[in-house]
């Protein structure tokens, strides 16, 4: 048998996810990081994007994050993430409009919107869409 | 006939202030639900960061942060989180209460106390009674945000940072049930090791990426932000609990009230009938 490591991922709103799992995955700001029983301790900044839970070699289950910290304990790991949801959550109506809103404060050229938030916001969407369209192939 | 027209106005006051308290209560019930779902919604992350923050405690990090040195205290903050509305029985006090013991504590050891004050009860107590408050966020609402705080909280660790307070705490009311709430205090800085006897104390050390002094500034004022705000909710949803039952009990006491004045009421007008038919009877005989 495969040894397992306790995975908690919690947002600022909620608990997420709490289980065993073989081998958890995540968008360190370095780089991608696997981490799987027995790692050594480690603490690390998240960008936004996908982690992956691997609880059996058939099934995997893939969160959104929108960044946050990692910790590392030999039996467990710690997803602290600003916002976090099952990719199975996402919402593609929603996250298709904020991408369209975003690049229209772009588009605008008249100096009146933010542009770093705007930036902030077409990152986040597109994140998001990714990791949906990563979860949709992933079942097909 | 004008029998106990003092008592019938006093029934009529008081039924009016039953009014008032039940319709408190009912709005306090409702409202508790809501801050207790927001409590328990945030409680998960501010328990993880704090046990990371436990688990760093214990470590032997290559880059000592200056929140997890400890020096000699001679100054304390304390952002103290009190409530904004009164009417919500011994809440407030039993929490002032507990902070002026802590505070002639301190006095007695020789050491300054410094406060930043959430909600406007705290402001008013202490500032009225001259203790030295350096920020306060008020009227926050029932939906506190975190953006609300930060101001607060930036300026307790610019403090802490300038070697101004050695040590830092935060102070609100812990919601055990509806019917309880205590008053806690929790030291934030320095940051408190877990037990001595775990294992492997100082003998590892995270791996860090991009470098510790990064991820720790981040994970520390993370830590600071989220369990203070943490606080923020907790003592919210004590607010309203604490609220809705001492309502309750207001608008018992006026049943209890308006009963007993009904009974005198009955009786001054029962009295008043008798001695009417006596009065007829004795002028009846009489002719």
């Amino acid at each position: 048998m495969v040894m397992t490591i306790h995975v908690d991922i919690v947002s600022a709103e909620a608990a997420i996810y709490s289980g065993q799992a073989e081998l958890v995955v995540a968008p360190a700001e370095m780089g991608e990081v696997g981490i799987a029983a027995r790692h050594a301790p480690f603490l690390t900044r998240l960008k936004p994007g996908e982690v992956r839970v691997r609880v059996s070699a058939s099934d995997v289950q893939p969160f959104y994050i929108s960044g946050g910290m990692l910790e590392v304990q030999p039996h467990t790991v710690t997803v602290l993430a600003d916002v976090a949801m099952p990719a199975r959550d996402i919402n593609e109506a929603r996250a298709l409009e904020s991408k369209q809103k975003a690049e229209e404060m772009l588009a605008d050229k008249t100096g009146r919107v933010d542009y770093a938030k705007a930036q902030a916001m077409l990152a986040e969407s597109i994140t998001r869409l990714r990791v949906l369209e990563k979860y949709r192939k992933g079942k097909a | 006939m004008a029998v106990g027209k003092e008592i019938r106005l006093k029934i009529a006051s008081i039924k009016n202030t039953q009014k008032i308290t039940r319709a408190m209560e009912m709005v306090a019930a409702s409202k508790m639900r809501k801050t207790q779902d927001r409590m328990l919604a945030s409680r998960p992350y501010s328990r993880k960061i704090a046990q990371i923050i436990k688990h760093l405690a214990t470590a032997n990090p290559e880059y000592k942060h200056v929140y997890m040195q400890r020096r000699e205290v001679k100054r304390v903050g304390v952002i103290l989180v009190s409530s904004d509305r009164g009417l919500c029985g011994g809440l407030n006090s039993n929490l002032f209460r507990m902070v002026i013991r802590q505070l002639r504590d301190w006095e007695r050891q020789g050491r300054e106390v410094m406060f930043c004050i959430v909600g406007q009860k705290g402001n008013s107590f202490f500032n009225s009674i001259g203790a030295p408050v350096s920020a306060s966020a008020v009227r926050l609402g029932d939906r506190p945000h975190l953006e609300d705080i930060i101001g607060l909280i930036k300026v307790m660790l610019t403090e802490y940072e300038a070697g101004k307070i050695d040590e830092l705490y935060v102070m609100h009311n812990e919601f055990v049930n509806t019917m309880t709430q205590r008053p806690t205090a929790l030291q934030l800085l320095p940051v408190k090791p877990e037990d001595m006897e775990s294992g492997n104390h100082g003998l590892w050390d995270y791996i860090y990426e991009p470098d510790a002094r990064e991820v720790l500034d981040q994970l520390l004022v993370r830590y600071v932000e989220s369990l203070v705000f943490q606080g923020l909710v907790e003592n919210n949803a004590c607010e309203q609990a604490a609220r809705m039952v001492a309502m309750k009990s207001a608008s018992d006491n006026a049943g209890k009230l308006i009963k007993e004045l009904q009974l005198v009421y009955n009786k001054a007008r029962q009295a008043a009938i008798t001695q009417e038919i006596a009065e007829i009877v004795g002028g009846a005989a009489a002719v």
